[in-house]
């Protein structure tokens, strides 16, 4: 069934993601929250900065992160100032890519939930005393729940999906950036129809259940939300 | 210093609102007017949900705005209750947690409103365990007020919080809303553009239009001003203070004793000392030079003619008449009082047609 | 009613050319891109032929044939598909020949960095070596094979990062991500010289030879135009060419 190299594989993949989400929503959140609420001119061009990645082939990013992330360039620059090395080829790098990548799903949901809250719920508690971090953890983020199911989901199987840019950035490395799509096409490549068979037939299983829990969530909601 | 004093001014698309109100530190005061008057964002500003740059405010003493020394306390420092249009209690919690969100907020020492006390003023204790969208609009406003209560606020602040419901669940809130002007200590801005709601709980009366406060004052005296009928059209009438001096069973009639003289009403079941508002009408009122006695008109007091005023439609003239010391005001039409040749200082009697008892 | 007529015309522009006998349908392997376009160029000037390239990786083209592409020439990045093809009845026997043999470079983007006789790999003072993925790509297979002989196979693997082919490994380099790498020479060289960097033209006997095979494909089966190419490849004025890009033949 599985080689010990595909499931090195798939147990990277999954790593990958898990930090991958984590980050997401360290990073993603804020700038939800910033421009689902923001009247600034820079929400347009920011909005659309984070969705590039929707339709940008992942090998272009792939490839400007290969180039600004190695030595010569500027984020290379600075994370070997900082004494990090250089992040392509590592699994760090793979993070920061995966999170460049998968942004959008994350945020975009995220983005439609705090839409959603509106400006009341904050107003009334602001009128009970909550102050902005209060009114944040105590309002904002349970009201948003939905929404941060949904971007967990998506931004967690968009990572695991992910391919092109790992591809440019990973360097194959097994148990540090070899993750599964990327096997799956090294057996393909190498006409291993068998073993490419194998994982692929695991990754459309695995997609299909995401989709399916994230519609049986959303149809779960829509029944007791009706009184 | 048992006093609100309020000064703003805020100009965004086209719509200015300019006010400079001193408002009493206790009781209701009622910011009265269409919508579009302003009265909101004048409430949103007190609350600091609006910031009027250059504006100040001060509440029974304590500054929460003066833009001239920079200071502007955000809302959630401020010791304020809000009651939105609509309830907004958090869905996500229980009645009980909605409730205890703003008093587990607030230091201990400063909780002068216990959460039983607010529970029972608004008579919500069989909801507490449920959760906000099981309860009926009516419900989820008492809910909403009570929550606001439990912050022990040092002033309370409703945005038209009937305006959302129907008859029926008015009638089922304003009783509550009235316990809250007999029983707290603390001054209520109520926000409404109902004559009956205003009637009702109003002490002070701010009549609101197009951005700026055209009168301000007691609430009887203030209806009784000639120059707010107009404002009012329809609605125009007084408020009268009294209570109730006897109850006539065979007629199912009640006494109301006030200042100048008194009135019978419909027995509508409270006790006799309670004190009640009487609402009488403009439309209501007409002026006779003889008392009657072979009219149905139960309620005939003689008045004096205090001032006569042109009313909008030509045909018709405000009369503010004096009671023995309580103020009323008639609409009649002019060429009524051209035959009766009204004038200042004429005896007259008033003979009214209907009279409301408000609470 | 004009938009359609616009439209049909479009498509009915295409299945003319699709079928049009004198062009000819090709499948050339990424490495040999450029050389590609020039004989090509070349080729439809001296023969009025046309030739329709497209560009990949060796792997894909065959699961591409296997699976009913219309290729009807395929120019493979190794010996062992074509002979594969032929095997399997996907393309036309006796038709096979090498037309380039492949001569890998260990290569550094910047000057200095690899000695005239790759000593450098022995020294180590790098952080990745790049390759093309050994098990896909002959040129990475190659690499490996130097380095075995080279006896430093051991000491470099975890080193190692693999492009999926020749092209990624040269990108990783040129990018300077990797301080060296093994790439094909002919990607590295114009004319005989070294485009930049510094570089170790690693000799042919350290390596089985990287035989490029071509082969007419079934689909290509008496369309004048692939015999014509193949043919062509032939020439000495198309080996001239494919030497000047740094390939034996």
């Amino acid at each position: 069934m599985l080689t010990d190299e595909a499931l090195a594989a798939v147990w990277l993949t999954l790593r990958l993601a898990s930090v991958t989400t984590i980050l997401l929503f360290l990073v993603g959140t804020p700038i939800a929250w910033w421009l689902a609420r923001t009247r600034s001119w820079l929400k347009a061009p920011v909005g659309a900065l984070v969705a590039l990645p929707l339709v940008l082939p992942p090998t272009v990013i792939g490839f400007y992160l290969l180039v600004v992330m190695g030595p010569q360039g500027p984020i290379g620059q600075l994370t070997q100032a900082l004494g990090l090395g250089v992040l392509p080829f590592t699994f760090r790098g793979l993070v920061v890519g995966s999170v460049i990548y998968s942004m959008p799903f994350v945020v975009q949901p995220l983005q439609n939930a705090f839409d959603a809250i509106g400006e009341r719920p904050l107003e009334v508690a602001a009128t009970l005393r909550a102050g902005p971090w209060d009114r944040f953890f105590t309002v904002v983020l349970p009201l948003a729940r939905p929404g941060f199911i949904t971007a967990g989901i998506l931004g967690f199987a968009h990572t695991v999906g992910e391919f092109g840019v790992v591809l440019m950035i990973g360097g194959n490395i097994p148990d540090k950036t070899r993750v599964v799509s990327v096997q799956i096409y090294d057996h393909v490549e190498a006409l291993e129809y068998t073993q490419a068979h194998w994982l692929s037939a695991g990754m459309l299983a695995f997609s299909f259940a995401v989709l399916l829990a994230l519609h049986a969530s959303g149809s779960g909601k829509r029944k007791s939300g009706g009184k | 210093m048992q006093s609100i004093h309020a000064r703003f001014r805020v100009a965004h698309d086209g719509f200015t609102l300019d006010v400079d109100l001193l408002l009493p530190g206790r009781g209701v005061s009622a910011l009265f007017g269409a919508s579009g008057s302003g009265k909101t964002t004048c409430l949103r500003a007190i609350a600091g949900l609006e910031h009027a740059p250059g504006g100040t405010l001060s509440v029974n003493g304590e500054v929460w705005q003066d833009d001239s020394r920079g200071l502007f306390v955000p809302t959630h420092q401020r010791p304020l209750g809000y009651v939105f249009q609509e309830a907004s209690l958090f869905p996500h919690l229980s009645i009980r947690r909605n409730l205890e969100y703003g008093m587990r907020r607030v230091p201990e020492r400063d909780r002068k409103v216990s959460l039983d006390h607010a529970v029972e003023l608004l008579g919500i204790a069989p909801l507490l365990e449920r959760m906000p969208d099981w309860l009926s609009g009516g419900e989820k406003q008492r809910v909403a007020i009570a929550r606001a209560l439990a912050t022990s606020p040092r002033i309370l602040l409703m945005d038209e919080p009937l305006a959302a419901l129907d008859l029926a669940r008015k009638q089922e809130i304003l009783p509550y809303l009235e316990r809250l002007h007999d029983e707290l200590e603390i001054p209520l801005i109520y926000v409404s553009h109902a004559p009956d709601e205003v009637a009702r709980l109003a002490d002070h009366l701010v009549v609101l239009e197009q951005g700026r406060a055209v009168a301000s004052g007691p609430l009887g005296e203030t209806l009784a001003r000639l120059d707010l009928p107009i404002r009012l059209g329809e609605d125009a009438g007084v408020v009268l203070e009294g209570e109730i001096a006897e109850i006539d069973q065979a007629w199912h009639l009640a006494r109301v004793a006030f200042a100048g003289g008194s009135l019978w009403v419909r027995d509508s079941g409270v006790p006799i000392r309670q004190h009640v508002r009487v609402r009488i009408l403009a439309r209501d009122i007409s002026i006779a030079l003889e008392p009657h006695a072979d009219s149905s008109i139960l309620n005939v007091l003689p008045a004096t003619v205090e001032e006569l005023a042109d009313d909008t439609h030509p045909a018709l003239a405000l009369v503010k008449l004096n009671a023995a010391g309580a103020p009323l005001v008639a609409r009649i039409t002019r060429r009524s009082a051209a035959r009766l040749v009204l004038r200042q200082g004429l005896a007259v009697w008033a003979q009214i047609k209907a009279v409301a008892l408000v609470g | 009613m004009h938009h359609c007529r616009f439209i049909f015309a479009y498509i009915a522009s295409l299945l003319a050319g699709a079928a049009s006998a004198a062009d000819v349908r090709v499948a050339v392997a990424a490495n040999f891109t450029a050389p590609m376009q020039a004989i090509a160029a070349a080729f439809e000037k001296d023969t009025g032929h046309k030739a329709r390239l497209a560009f990949g990786s060796t792997g894909k083209f065959y699961a591409q044939i296997r699976h009913g592409a219309p290729f009807q020439v395929l120019l493979a990045a190794d010996d062992e598909t074509p002979a594969r093809l032929e095997r399997e009845g996907m393309s036309v026997p006796g038709t096979c020949f090498t037309y380039a043999v492949g001569r890998l470079a260990l290569w550094s983007a910047q000057a200095g960095v690899v000695d005239a006789r790759g000593e450098v790999l022995k020294q180590g003072g790098y952080k990745h070596v790049a390759i093309a993925n050994p098990k896909l790509a002959p040129y990475g297979a190659a690499a490996v094979e130097v380095m075995q002989r080279l006896g430093v196979v051991e000491a470099v693997r975890p080193k190692l990062v693999q492009g999926e082919n020749i092209a990624q490994a040269w990108q990783f380099v040129a990018s300077g991500n990797a301080e060296l790498g093994f790439v094909a020479l002919s990607q590295v060289t114009q004319d005989g010289k070294l485009t930049g960097g510094s570089a170790w033209i690693v000799p042919a006997h350290l390596h089985t030879p990287i035989r490029q095979d071509a082969a007419i494909l079934t689909n290509g089966r008496g369309n004048p135009a692939a015999g014509a190419l193949m043919d062509y490849l032939r020439s000495d004025k198309a080996k001239a060419v494919i030497r000047a890009y740094g390939y034996d033949i």
